[in-house]
């Protein structure tokens, strides 16, 4: 007992994260995927269907990212480390990063940027439109992400706004669903939806715990 | 102007662009001598080598002479071995396109039998040494047009399938053809995934099978089939898309009612029974306007457009004269 009574309260994870070169580094991270499909398109290392291997792989960090994200505010809570929330911006910023790599991908290697096409193909196809709803609410964030701009919406409104995360989240599992509904193949899928979902049940689940210990108090 | 007669129906690029045979073959040999002397770089060789994959060279050759059946060589360049042996689509081994590769040397294509039967006068089992005999082998270099929105062009060495079914002698009431393919659990790791009902099954028109270009296939490059290529016997049928071509084949039944087909019963609105390649007729969730050639083209290279028939509509065009394309899909 005498042990518990003692930890730290500052976990190990919460002074790596307090360190002046975690940001970098995160960054880094982040950008590693990035920089191996850069080198296995110059490599010849991305199969026999590299424009295909470079949309599906820039779609996977988008969600990856995207998961990484949502997990900011949990995982501050459960393992008691706030200088996670530093670096949720930043992440925020990847998503969009490889959302602007998948759908720049789709746009040039399988559409060849014929702008009349691509319109008619998002239109079309519903997995494609809701893929693109889900971009164009990521730029509305991502547009929002600087401070001086929080300020000037006002911390409600903006709030308002960004938690449509989870409405981009509820697009992007459909968009990878539909994608692969054709071949019922969707283990995958399920996966990322299993994370996701943990993660929003986590967020309720807290602001419901954190209401009624209010109502108690 | 340009006259195209029925034999030369065929749409075909440049001469440049032909890759001799000997030129191809060369070119195998340089990279196993790569591969041998680990000289073009560890990783795809690696890869191939761990994922059990077998490079060009290394299987048995299947001598064959080059097809006289119209259409039934096109000169379009031909997709490297390791693409067209590597990138495929084989259920029972695995839904990522590099798994049959790495998952598919547990089959066992030896022995190997197909039943032949249904409404024909002489049904009979064949045993696959007695299948490579019973007609010549020829070499036929088809397009290959996946219904995904890929093409591959593969010189596959085989004989058409109407010299199997004359043996048998379909009678008057067989209409249609299904084919029935291995489904093995113990050595087909993903028969028993809910991916699709197994066995695959597939089917055709009675007149699609007869016809001269619906190849039964027993190689390819000079060899027997890899085994994710559909070894030791599949089919070939060019101006339809990759998946009606049936790999593995142990059955074949004649029948007077339209098969179910694996994918007709998987995902009915996106997989019809007639699956011709049509540039018109859209797939729900994208267009078959137009199709990326593996290998061939740069990586930010336009897609090219796709055929209609996949570029035999001068062959097998009669056979659907006058039905609605969009509603038979």
């Amino acid at each position: 007992m005498a042990v518990l009574t003692q930890r730290p309260r500052v976990n190990a994870l919460e002074s790596l994260l307090r360190q002046k070169a975690a940001k970098p580094l995160v960054f880094v991270l982040c950008l590693l995927p990035f920089a191996w499909l850069i080198y296995a398109a110059f490599n010849d290392l991305l199969g026999a269907n590299p424009a295909e291997a470079l949309i599906r792989s820039t779609g996977d960090w988008t969600l990856r990212m995207l998961c990484m994200v949502l997990a900011v505010t949990p995982l501050r809570q459960w393992i008691n480390t706030p200088s996670l929330a530093r670096f949720r911006r930043m992440l925020g910023l990847f998503v969009f990063f490889y959302a602007v790599l998948h759908l720049l991908g789709y746009a040039w290697l399988d559409m060849g940027f014929e702008l009349d096409e691509l319109a008619r193909d998002i239109a079309k196809r519903p997995f494609i439109l809701v893929g693109f709803l889900a971009f164009v609410l990521l730029t509305a964030l991502a547009v929002t992400s600087p401070k001086r701009i929080l300020k000037a919406m006002g911390a409600r409104r903006w709030q308002m706004l960004h938690r449509s995360i989870y409405l981009i989240a509820g697009l992007a599992l459909l968009h990878f669903f539909w994608m692969r509904a054709g071949k019922n193949n969707f283990n995958e899928v399920l996966v990322y939806a299993a994370i996701i979902a943990t993660l929003l049940l986590a967020r309720t689940w807290k602001r419901f715990a954190g209401r009624s210990k209010q109502k108690n108090a | 102007m340009l006259i195209r007669t029925q034999d030369s129906g065929f749409i075909h690029s440049d001469r440049s662009d032909i890759t001799p045979r000997a030129v191809y073959e060369q070119r195998r040999r340089f990279l196993l001598q790569g591969l041998a002397a680990g000289a073009l770089g560890a990783a795809p060789g690696a890869f191939a080598q761990s994922a059990g994959y077998t490079p060009a060279g290394k299987l048995t050759a299947l001598p064959s002479t080059r097809s006289a059946v119209a259409g039934a060589v096109t000169m379009e360049k031909i997709t490297a071995y390791k693409d067209a042996s590597t990138y495929n689509n084989f259920y029972e081994f695995g839904t990522d396109k590099a798994d049959p590769a790495r998952n598919a040397g547990t089959l066992r294509t030896k022995p190997w039998k197909v039943e032949v039967t249904g409404l024909v006068a002489k049904p009979k089992t064949f045993d696959i040494e007695e299948l490579l005999k019973l007609s010549a082998q020829e070499e036929r270099v088809y397009r290959l047009r996946c219904v995904e929105g890929w093409s591959m062009v593969i010189p596959w060495i085989g004989y058409s399938l109407s010299e199997l079914l004359k043996r048998v002698d379909p009678t008057s009431a067989a209409k249609y053809v299904e084919f029935v393919t291995l489904a093995d659990k113990a050595t087909m790791p993903f028969v028993g995934s809910r991916v699709l009902d197994w066995p695959y099954t597939e089917g055709l028109r009675l007149d699609e099978a007869m016809h001269p270009l619906t190849l039964l296939s027993f190689g390819m490059y000079g060899e027997v089939l890899p085994n994710q290529n559909g070894a030791p016997v599949r089919l070939v049928v060019p101006w339809k898309y990759g998946f009606k071509s049936a790999k593995s084949i142990v059955k074949i039944v004649l029948t007077d009612k339209e098969p179910g087909t694996a994918w007709n019963k998987a995902a009915k609105n996106e997989y019809g029974f007639y699956s011709n390649v049509n540039p018109e007729v859209d797939h729900p969730r994208w267009s078959q306007a137009t199709e990326r050639r593996i290998g061939e083209d740069g990586l930010f290279a336009k897609k090219r457009k796709t055929l209609m028939f996949n570029g035999y509509e001068a062959q097998v065009g009669q056979l659907y004269a006058g039905m609605d394309l969009k509603k038979f899909y």
